[in-house]
């Protein structure tokens, strides 16, 4: 099986577009570029370095995110690939593309809505109930309710709607 | 080079056909990031400041796995094992910073070859060698327990963590600031159950009160530096724990007045013990655990 890339651009086009085609291991519909993963892509030295950064500290899909930009620049015939992790700054659901959020509610995971700021000095404490709100991405029906602060993955939450009584996935501001 | 499946490429990415069949084998958390030490920073004494915080994460972790199965309820199930996977994801990182300044202990003579650093700390130290503090490696106790140590846990962490973000050790910085944010949903997560706790029943009041009466003077070994933290806070790379004991407190007595709970007195000044390996027989037992299959089957691959 090959992956068939259009050769018109310079070989660094090429492998951003061969990289842009890799989808994340737990949101398949959804490219690490849509997810803000994918962070660059470039030619070093006939070596093609692609920057990724984690979502979580903990995301245990990091080596598979890894092996699989591998995997599809090697049959795009990009012999050496260098795939890098950058930690900073760190991932924010903010760097979701307006594409990636139109994927998520089509696969019926509700997107995020903007990260909280990140505070210069002590992190405010929230005890109130959160304050997350997600239209339902069945019925659109924006009164929801939370099921769960987690969820079946680190970034995601669970919600249900109180219209169409549908469970659903929210993927957590940060 | 082509591979035909990504178990090909995830192989291939190490020369060695085998992988340890236990921990995080193919995937070096800091792959290509730049691990070079700042100057006029002791490496010895970098790698053992990110055991301690690797460690309490790391010991952390274990025990809130162990409400895996006998959680609650099945929402709080879910948390733990996020909450865990989190901690996780740091301690790895931190582990594995440990180990690109050649920080390693005794835990290379027993690890073979071929397990990457992080994991030969995590599972070829001995007891004594580990850095975590007490309070992160004590019982788990009744979940009022294990609620109110993650609270003080997550407040304390993040208020260190929030700080290292301008650590001279861009890696350090860069952990802690990805950190951040998932410390704050910790602590967020926890105090809210600490104010359901003790704002609810007579029973669950009890036990709130009764486990942050036993877990308060643990905070003393959490705020005692040692020489390690003196010397890099000195160096503009660690945080002197003693920094944050006033914003911790101030956020911990919110939540307990919120939540009709006493606050007990703050402990004072004590020697570190966890830090320099001076443990309970607890972390012993924690480390057995941990550890038990990678030392049965240290040889074992797949």
């Amino acid at each position: 099986m090959v992956t068939r890339v259009l050769r018109t651009g310079t070989p660094a086009t090429t492998a951003r577009q061969v990289a842009g085609t890799v989808v994340d291991p737990e949101l398949p519909s959804l490219t690490l570029a849509d997810l803000g993963v994918l962070r660059d892509v470039r030619i070093e030295d006939g070596v093609v370095v692609v920057e990724i950064t984690p979502t979580y500290s903990g995301c245990p899909a990091m080596g598979v995110m890894r092996a699989d930009l591998v995997l599809a620049l090697h049959r795009a015939g990009f012999a050496e690939v260098d795939v890098r992790t950058v930690l900073a700054p760190a991932w924010s659901t903010d760097w979701i593309s307006a594409d990636g959020r139109r994927k998520l509610a089509q696969a019926g995971i509700a997107p995020p809505g903007p990260a909280p700021r990140r505070p210069v000095g002590p992190v405010p404490l929230d005890l109130g109930p959160t304050r997350r709100t997600a239209d339902c991405p069945l019925c659109g029906s924006a009164d929801t309710e939370s099921l769960s602060e987690f969820g079946a993955t680190a970034c995601k939450a669970l919600r249900r709607c109180r219209r169409c009584g549908e469970p659903f996935e929210h993927v957590k501001e940060i | 080079m082509h591979e035909e499946t990504v178990y090909d490429a995830l192989t291939g990415t190490h020369d060695d056909a085998a992988h340890w069949a236990f921990g995080s084998g193919f995937d070096d958390p800091l792959a290509g990031v730049d691990t070079t030490v700042p100057d006029g920073v002791d490496a010895a004494d970098l790698g053992g400041y990110c055991l301690m915080l690797g460690d309490d994460a790391l010991v952390l972790s274990q025990r809130l796995t162990e409400w895996l199965t006998r959680s609650p309820e099945l929402e709080e199930e879910v948390a733990f094992g996020n909450l865990a996977l989190d901690l996780l994801g740091q301690a790895r990182l931190l582990l594995a910073r440990a180990g690109s300044v050649g920080f390693l202990g005794r835990s290379r003579e027993r690890a073979t070859d071929t397990i990457p650093h992080e994991d030969a700390l995590a599972f070829f130290r001995d007891p004594a060698e580990f850095r975590c503090s007490a309070l992160m490696a004590a019982d788990g106790g009744d979940f009022a327990r294990t609620l109110v140590r993650l609270l003080v846990a997550a407040t304390w962490r993040l208020a260190i963590f929030a700080r290292l973000t301008t650590s001279r050790d861009p890696v350090l910085a860069a952990i802690a600031g990805k950190g951040i944010a998932e410390l704050r949903y910790h602590r967020d997560h926890a105090a809210r159950w600490v104010l359901r706790l003790g704002d609810g029943t007579a029973e669950s009041h009890r036990r709130a009160q009764d486990a942050v009466d036993a877990i308060w003077p643990l905070t003393a070994d959490l705020c005692s530096p040692t020489d390690v933290e003196t010397r890099l806070r000195d160096a503009g790379v660690a945080v002197d724990p003693r920094e944050v004991q006033e914003e911790v407190r101030e956020v911990l007595t919110h939540v307990l007045e919120e939540a009709t709970l006493q606050v007990p007195p703050w402990p004072g000044p004590t020697p570190p013990r966890g830090r320099l390996g001076q443990h309970g027989p607890e972390v012993a037992e924690l480390v057995g655990t941990l550890q038990s299959l990678a030392r049965r089957h240290p040889a074992a691959t797949w």
